[in-house]
């Protein structure tokens, strides 16, 4: 019997008997464990490239209740090349103005205008359960065309065991036991990852020593669709901070950072929970507008994550490898690039077109990832939860400061915004050989979108290694080593694209990884130094 | 660019004088909350990150040989 583990929001992937239940183990390229938002991007990407994958979760659908809500521009743009995205966007809740409280007092708003000329926002916000939905709608879609992705749902993986040239999984249902193989496990399967329990891998980090009370409230309110957030909100004695974010379905997310030393079950008491919305709501609008509290929670943050992200055939992408506090999105978000990154590479590896070692930059470039969001989310959370009194005297200072100067409206954090980092300096890119090129277009970054004839750039990297040529015309190169290289010429840049790809150069060429970070780029066309770079970004030697 | 460490200001008494007055009637906690505001802004003012991780280096290193009573 398969014990829930939480409630689900819907039923998508019912259990349902499978003939891997009567045979001999089967082997499976790839076996992803939870079909959450990373597994069900690891799956739809690995599909879509051709190479079979099976994806077991303990569940039948998301799990309900509070999870992320925001998700940001790169992952609508790994949406994108999946198919996903366009239901993200329409169903989603699109924000600019965050407005920061000190007291009663507005000290500053903000305007996050999207930057033009790309494809989608800087974020949306959107709960959990849409974004699994949607992902799971195109999975459907790509199986009705014989796209090799299964999802089994109520199948729980109770044991694997690396044999070194695959993986023996046992697998229980509903219907009893059974076994399978696999050349590769990929375990997201969130921060209390069973898999990462199983095979007694630490996952070690910080605690933050503060409790948050989520409210999710459906209202019909004339609030502006903004972020706020207070500091020492007036309208809440000892609660230090409190956040009111807009989500679809008139579902008003509150957040009231409660503190160390609390009672729990007195917090969660919801007649007290609407004491504190009621507080909330009537010194913003007069009187307390009908709602009614959707989910409500108390949890606690920590930051952590594991060693390596790699352990022989079994890796860990998401929650289960790094978990984050959630100021600043970086949990399903850098997830979901765990996902981008993996992606191709297993795909690569399956195929015999790249060396097994192309997998361990799977760990170092994703652990580099996930340190650079934990210091990132650290460095909200300390100073939303100051950690000693000099720590809150300079907070309070800042607060103070940022009424009247613009610079101390710099300092104040209460999360900085997802981006994807930079693999600056990692073994599978090359130098940079495009003098005074931009800086976000370096070797290792993440392509940014910019127009071009008939839609965005992004549009054209679809997900093989991808020549941007720019300002001139190139040889058409189709495969190097076996690797399908797309060619894109583009004569005319826009503007967008000048600014973000040539600098003050007249010509640029640019070699793209499948999952769209710069190998390498140069002023000229040259065959050769293309292929050594693919060479490179594959982990074979250049010849 | 290096810290400076070497005599800069043209006025130093008169300047001494100005920092001890801004802290007259203030209580211990606020004279804490000016001075945490005053670094601030000249943190702000210097920008330099090397010029400033010079100068909290150079302070920890001074502190620690306080005169006993």
């Amino acid at each position: 019997m398969i014990e829930d583990r939480y409630s689900t929001a819907s039923t998508l992937y019912p259990y349902c008997r499978v003939s891997d239940q009567d045979a001999e183990p089967r082997r499976h390229p790839v076996v992803i464990v939870g079909a959450g938002p990373v597994g069900l991007a690891l799956a739809l990407d690995l599909g879509q490239r051709g190479t079979p994958t099976l994806v077991l979760d303990d569940h039948e659908g998301p799990g309900a209740g509070s999870k992320a809500i925001c998700f940001a521009k790169r992952t609508l743009d790994i949406a994108h090349r999946l198919g996903a995205a366009k239901k993200m966007v329409e169903k989603g809740v699109v924000w600019n103005v965050g407005r920061v409280f000190y007291g009663g007092e507005q000290l500053f708003e903000f305007n996050l205008l999207p930057e033009s000329g790309h494809r989608h926002p800087a974020f949306i916000n959107l709960q959990q359960p849409y974004f699994e939905q949607y992902l799971i709608e195109c999975i459907r879609v790509e199986q009705s065309k014989g796209t090799p992705i299964e999802i089994r749902g109520r199948n729980q993986v109770t044991a694997l065991t690396d044999k070194g040239d695959f993986v023996a999984l046992e697998v229980d249902t509903p219907e009893g036991t059974y076994k399978i193989e696999a050349e590769f496990v990929v375990a997201c399967d969130g921060a209390r990852s069973p898999t990462r329990d199983m095979m007694g891998l630490s996952f070690d980090g910080r605690v933050f020593e503060d409790n948050f009370l989520i409210a999710d409230v459906r209202m019909e309110a004339e609030l502006p669709t903004e972020r706020w957030f207070w500091f020492h909100p007036t309208f809440a004695p000892n609660v230090q901070s409190t956040l009111l974010h807009k989500q679809p379905d008139d579902i008003w997310r509150i957040d009231f950072q409660l503190g160390w030393d609390i009672d729990r079950d007195k917090e969660l008491d919801p007649s007290r929970i609407c004491s504190r919305v009621d507080a909330l709501l009537s010194s913003q609008t007069g009187d307390v507008p009908d709602y009614e509290l959707h989910w409500t929670s108390i949890y606690t943050f920590q930051c952590r994550r594991m060693q390596e992200f790699r352990k022989g055939r079994i890796f860990f992408a998401g929650d289960s490898a790094h978990q984050v506090s959630p100021f600043g999105a970086r949990g399903a978000n850098s997830g979901v690039q765990d996902a981008e990154n993996l992606a191709w590479k297993l795909d690569l590896v399956l195929k015999g077109l790249a060396p097994s070692a192309l997998l361990d930059s799977y760990s170092s470039e994703r652990t580099f990832g996930a340190d650079e969001n934990i210091l990132n989310s650290s460095r909200a959370t300390d100073f939303m939860t100051p950690k000693s009194k000099a720590a809150t005297i300079f907070r309070d200072a800042a607060l103070d400061l940022a009424r009247d100067h613009a610079f101390a409206r710099t300092i104040i954090n209460s999360g900085r915004l997802s981006v994807p980092c930079v693999y600056d300096g990692h073994a599978h890119f090359v130098q940079d050989a495009l003098t005074n090129g931009p800086e976000v277009t370096r070797p290792g970054a993440p392509c940014p979108d910019a127009p071009v004839e008939g839609g965005f750039l992004l549009d054209n990297l679809k997900g093989n290694f991808t020549v941007l040529a720019i300002g001139f015309d190139c040889s058409k190169l189709k495969l190097i080593d076996g690797v399908a290289v797309d060619v894109l010429c583009i004569h005319k840049p826009s503007e967008y694209l000048q600014e973000r790809y040539l600098g003050g150069g007249k010509s640029a060429v640019y070699l793209i990884r499948p999952d769209q970070h710069v190998v390498g780029r140069w002023p000229e066309f040259s065959e050769d130094k293309i292929r050594a770079a693919l060479l490179t970004a594959l982990g074979k030697e250049p010849i | 660019m290096s810290l400076i460490l070497t005599p800069n200001i043209p006025d130093t008494d008169g300047l001494y004088q100005e920092l001890v007055e801004a802290h007259d009637g203030l209580s211990a906690e606020e004279s804490e909350a000016f001075n945490a505001r005053l670094i601030l802004t000249l943190a702000n003012h210097i920008g330099d990150r090397d010029v400033l991780r010079q100068a909290i280096e150079v302070v920890r290193k001074s502190s620690g040989g306080n005169v006993q009573n």
